[in-house]
């Protein structure tokens, strides 16, 4: 694993009207890295990756990738970058099929327009093929293949996710933000999606920053982990170090008192 | 796997093909051959009626790509029809140019047109960009009534036939071998378009403009391109309805003509080329069917009186709507796949 930096949040504030819900919060992810950002409902995790994917501007701070502050870049344009996004609600493109779905992803690193495309003969037939071979890669590794022409909408909820799965990683991403991959499956599902996220990181060396409340999978899979509540960070470290931390206990038991 | 890259190509461009069995190959000429050969031998009432399905068919297509495709709905698609016609028409009275160059002319400043009315799309989004459409209609509508300086106005003005080597194309039979080849070509470019890179780009804004965004998707311009190519469409059908009509008239832009070209995609089914296809064919067939016994029905029941015979089409419209929305939302594409499917499951169809 090297030491740089691939991901940088410096003191990023962030409020709704009276509401705050990111205060100063500092987070560096590390080239090849695990991070996994945990904390109890409402602690503004979701908004830390909105931020991050450029939906919520930040009222206070900057957040670098590879070394270049982001801040004002848009969104579709941190896609081309290179980071990409599974989302906790599943978002997928529901009249299209799972393969296309995966195609979409290849969108930033296609190029031929609408011309060559409503021609098809040739150069667009071409690139599509390029890019269909990636994408049955990504249907091979994800085992999707008995679904790859369903329409998305139609499939239960565990294969969406993984669909989503696979659409983030269809992008090439150099950087991965999943929320909460996990909810909502069943054991078995969850088995095959760590299994996934293991393979993502290792062998095909992505960094992820992943949200998840599952804390037996946190502890297993992440390199590192930050914790928040409130929209205050209050933890960072290895999962060791976080759970024996203080605050940390103090704070998810207060959180599972109050519910 | 290590399949041989020669293998790998060819199934995927096997699977991605449309027309791949010998079967559909022969279908597609034999019925391309009869549809080009069909001015010999059918009357001239139902040819000029299939030009007007071909013309009518360009824009629907169009529409398919804004309304269907991209999922921004558009009021304003006769009033974008208008502006190529209309475009058109005074750049060849005006200053003498050749159809074959203002028919393009007509259907580019369409375009331009429909992105400057797309703009909204920025801000707004579902019901409220529909209104900012339908201001395109009325707008573009009431400067085609009150510019007379402009050759428009309430009143009709002529279109002179188009001319090809010498040859004024003014029967029928000579504009239907203009007219059709461009709906056919419109129908395959569509086809093409919505399957490749700027086709996905549009279905996903369709389908979750958020997750578009987080993929890399400008949603903005895809969708002031989507304006444009559905516009573009929309003024090639018009200049080729004032060539096919050899009159412009701006009653023929309304707003109820728009809400009949999204009749007609609802009708075929929304986000369907083969629906564009039978939607057109279907509404524009039943118009004229119901045109042509309005005065029947008038000798039959005359206590129905003028009203109600005048407004019969509207009535038969809203009728097919209302029947299409309550039992096969999906359009006849639909039932077209349905029976594509059964026939893929016959046991000789391989
Ligand atoms: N667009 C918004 N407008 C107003 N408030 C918002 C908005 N988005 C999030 N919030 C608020 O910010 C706080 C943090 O929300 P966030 O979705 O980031 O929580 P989370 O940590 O992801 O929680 P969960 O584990 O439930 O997903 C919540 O109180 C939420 O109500
Ligand atoms: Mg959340």
């Amino acid at each position: 694993m090297k030491d740089e930096t691939k991901l940088k949040l410096e003191h990023i504030s962030l409020s709704f009207g009276e509401q705050r819900v990111l205060q100063d919060v500092s987070i560096q992810v590390k080239e090849g890295e695990l991070f996994a950002l945990i904390g109890p409902n409402g602690a503004g995790k979701t908004c830390i990756l909105n931020c991050i994917n450029g939906f919520y501007q930040p009222d206070q701070g900057d957040i670098f990738f590879e070394g270049r502050n982001i801040n004002k870049v848009k969104p579709y344009k941190r896609a081309q970058l290179g980071i990409s996004r599974v989302f906790q609600n599943v978002e997928l493109y529901t009249g299209m099929t799972v393969l296309d779905n995966l195609m979409v992803a290849r969108h930033v690193l296609m190029k031929k327009g609408a011309i060559a495309g409503a021609i098809y003969f040739g150069p667009a037939h071409d690139e599509d093929i390029e890019h269909r071979k990636v994408v049955e890669d990504i249907i091979d590794f994800l085992e999707l293949e008995p679904i790859r022409k369903s329409k998305v909408g139609m499939l239960p909820y565990g294969m969406r996710k993984r669909v989503e799965l696979g659409r983030a990683l269809a992008l090439a991403p150099r950087l991965l933000l999943l929320d909460e991959p996990l909810a909502g499956m069943n054991l078995e599902e969850k088995e095959d999606i760590a299994r996934f996220i293991l393979d993502m990181q290792e062998e095909r060396g992505i960094t992820i920053l992943m949200v998840e409340h599952d804390m037996g999978l946190v502890m297993d899979i992440s390199d590192r982990i930050a914790v928040l509540d409130f929209g205050n960070k209050i933890a960072e470290g290895t999962p060791g170090e976080v759970s024996t931390n203080e605050q940390v206990i103090k704070a998810y038991l207060g959180a599972k008192s109050g519910a | 796997m290590d399949r041989p890259c020669g293998v790998l190509c060819n199934s995927y461009a096997k699977d991605m093909a449309i027309v791949s069995t010998r079967l559909q190959w022969g279908l597609l000429v034999g019925g391309l051959i009869l549809l080009f050969c069909s001015p010999l031998f059918i009357n001239l009432q139902l040819l000029s009626i299939i030009n007007l399905m071909a013309i009518t068919l360009i824009a629907i297509q169009g529409l398919n790509i804004l309304t269907g495709y991209t999922g921004q709905i558009s009021l304003g698609q006769a009033a974008f029809m208008a502006v190529g016609g209309y475009t058109s028409s005074i750049l060849a009275t005006r200053f003498g140019l050749s159809f074959w160059v203002t028919l393009p002319c007509g259907a580019l400043s369409a375009g331009l047109v429909g992105v400057l009315f797309g703009l909204p799309s920025l801000r707004v989004k579902g019901f409220y960009l529909a209104m900012s459409t339908l201001a395109a209609q009325f707008i573009i509508y009431w400067v085609l009534m009150h510019t007379p300086q402009l050759g428009a106005g309430p009143d009709a003005v002529q279109v002179s036939a188009p001319e090809l080597g010498g040859l004024k194309l003014t029967s029928q039979q000579n504009m239907f071998y203009v007219i059709m080849p461009l709906a056919v070509l419109a129908t395959f470019l569509t086809k093409n378009l919505v399957r490749t890179r700027v086709g996905r780009a549009f279905i996903a804004t369709r389908d979750n403009d958020l997750a578009a965004e987080v993929m890399g998707i400008n949603v903005f311009s895809y969708k002031l391109l989507a304006f444009f190519i559905c516009s573009l469409f929309a003024g090639a059908a018009g200049a080729l309805y004032g060539a096919w009509a050899r009159a412009l008239r701006p009653d023929y832009f309304t707003l109820m003509q728009s809400i009949m070209y999204l009749g007609m995609l609802v009708v075929g089914g929304i986000g369907s080329t083969a629906g564009a296809v039978f939607g057109t064919i279907f509404m524009v067939g039943l118009d004229q069917l119901v045109t042509a016994l309005a005065p029947a029905l008038i000798s039959i029941a005359p206590q129905l009186g003028l009203g109600v015979t005048a407004s019969i089409s509207k009535i038969v419209f809203g009728l097919v709507m209302v029947l299409f929305l309550r039992f096969e939302p999906r359009g006849l594409a639909h039932r077209w796949e349905l029976f594509k499917a059964s026939y893929r499951l016959w046991p000789f169809a391989y």
